[in-house]
């Protein structure tokens, strides 16, 4: 079974459950978000196009369900995927503290890059609840991403051999 | 130099990274793109163009994994909701007992302020109307401070000398007469009440025109008297006496004519007593006085 397929059921599954379960449920004022995890662990696991790629899907996936303004969420996510496996390629590789570390610092990305994508859309967004929600949003992701890392690669080791990167790229 | 054998760089992997990093660069940017059109297309176009319609046929089919996922998650939402509530029930009791607490202080300030508001309306359309004695207006006070004991029936009330009040004004309320003023301050008066031993007040049956003193009473249930009624007038239960205001050409009375005081409610006459005794009950509920009108003479004028 090709990569593609064995992320695609993680990618969905991980979007209906964050639309349909997940969203709306408060923890100490914020919400946590599996999807941005998920596209966070792929990214790590997988690499930088796969986890361009899964988050572009995320994106697309989670504005039909919402129907909200399609690509928007597209946005966020892929650049989200794409840094993520960037970083799980390079300076991350087989650190322990990656798969938090990324999700932390992308979680909080993800949010301010969120609020500038719907401000310069026009779309009502609340900056100061962005702001208020942004370190425990940030810290249930750190959370969240452990078992969801472990299980991505679960699913994506069979398949997938990293190669050993020997020069740090940002893009 | 030319003997040494120098490793050339391999110049076929730094060629892959090169298409790997550029495959990299175009797969994320052309994702981008993509996204960007979609979100312009989606922007600009109508409720029933392509992507709009796309979206929503999308939607539906998603619909039904929502639909299963919600329900799958409905009983541990619920458990958590529950958990919740459990943690933030101690302190929604305090802040509900407190919420509470504030609640009743208003209830009970908006029902002290209704009646307030009804009792100085009242005082206002007295002043304002017909009942209001001739040659008198009447300066509105309010009472600060009420009668301590059985033996102190007086109050103070928050107008004086400065606001043109004087020595025996007649003070009532618009159920009827209270007293008269007994000392004066410069923003205060002490007024007597008609319950008190020195008062006095020359009184007509307003229906017979019996006259006689509305003094005080000598117990609770009866808080007034009309003294020195004679036997032969006729005093009947339920009459209204009012204030005789009388007029000689040296002396008047400290009272306006036609204050109503109170009404009779019983008539006693015995052999051995020169006079009917006539017990009264008085309009105005002087243990209760909230805001008073001062009875001030027009001419005295403003202060």
């Amino acid at each position: 079974m090709s990569l593609a397929l064995r992320l695609a059921p993680l990618v969905f599954v991980a979007a209906v459950v964050q639309v349909s379960a997940i969203s709306g449920a408060r923890i100490l004022g914020a919400e946590p978000d599996l999807l941005l995890v998920t596209v966070v662990a792929i990214g790590l696991v997988a690499g930088s196009i796969p986890g361009a790629v899964a988050g572009f899907a995320a994106g697309i996936l989670l504005d039909v369900m919402l129907l909200g303004v399609l690509g928007t969420s597209a946005l966020i996510l892929t650049p989200v995927g794409y840094w993520a496996g960037r970083y799980g390629e390079t300076t991350g590789r087989g650190r322990r503290y990656a798969p938090p570390l990324a999700a932390f610092a992308l979680s909080v990305a993800a949010t301010l890059g969120g609020v500038a994508v719907h401000f310069l859309l026009d779309q009502p967004v609340s900056a100061r609840e962005a702001l208020v929600t942004l370190l425990p949003s940030a810290l249930f992701a750190a959370l969240l991403v452990l078992p969801v890392h472990r299980l991505c690669r679960w699913v994506v080791a069979p398949v997938h051999r990293y190669e050993p990167a020997r020069r740090v790229e940002l893009v | 130099m030319l003997g040494v054998t120098v490793r050339r760089p391999a110049a076929g992997r730094a060629s892959s990274r090169t298409t790997a990093a550029t495959r990299r660069r175009l797969v994320v940017g052309g994702l981008l793109l993509v996204a960007l059109v979609l979100v312009t297309l989606s922007f600009r176009e109508s409720d029933d163009g392509p992507v709009t319609s796309a979206q929503n046929g999308a939607a539906a089919v998603l619909r039904p994994f929502q639909v299963a996922a919600d329900r799958i998650a409905e009983p541990f939402r619920d458990a958590y909701g529950w958990l919740d509530s459990l943690f933030d029930a101690h302190s929604d009791a305090e802040r509900l007992q407190a919420e509470n607490e504030m609640l009743r202080q208003q209830v009970v300030q908006g029902q002290l302020a209704r009646s307030e508001n009804a009792r100085l309306r009242e005082l206002l359309e007295y002043r304002d109307g017909p009942r209001l004695p001739d040659g008198f207006r009447g300066l509105a006070a309010g009472v600060i401070s009420r009668p301590a004991g059985a033996y102190a029936q007086s109050i103070v009330v928050a107008a004086g000398w400065n606001d043109g009040v004087r020595v025996d004004d007649p003070v009532v309320t618009a159920d009827g007469l209270v007293g008269t003023v007994s000392r004066v301050g410069s923003r205060t008066a002490r007024v007597t009440l008609l319950t008190d031993d020195q008062s006095a007040v020359s009184a007509v049956d307003l229906v017979t025109d019996a006259a006689g003193i509305v003094r005080p009473g000598h117990g609770p249930r009866a808080p007034l008297r009309l003294d020195r009624v004679p036997k032969e007038a006729v005093v009947q239960v339920g009459d209204t006496v009012v204030t005789a205001g009388w007029q000689s050409p040296r002396l008047s009375s400290l009272y306006p004519k036609g204050i109503q005081i109170g009404r009779v409610t019983s008539v006693g006459r015995t052999d051995t007593d020169l006079y009917t005794q006539v017990q009264v009950e008085p309009f105005a509920d002087l243990s209760s006085l909230q805001a008073v009108l001062v009875l001030v003479p027009a001419d005295r004028g403003e202060p």
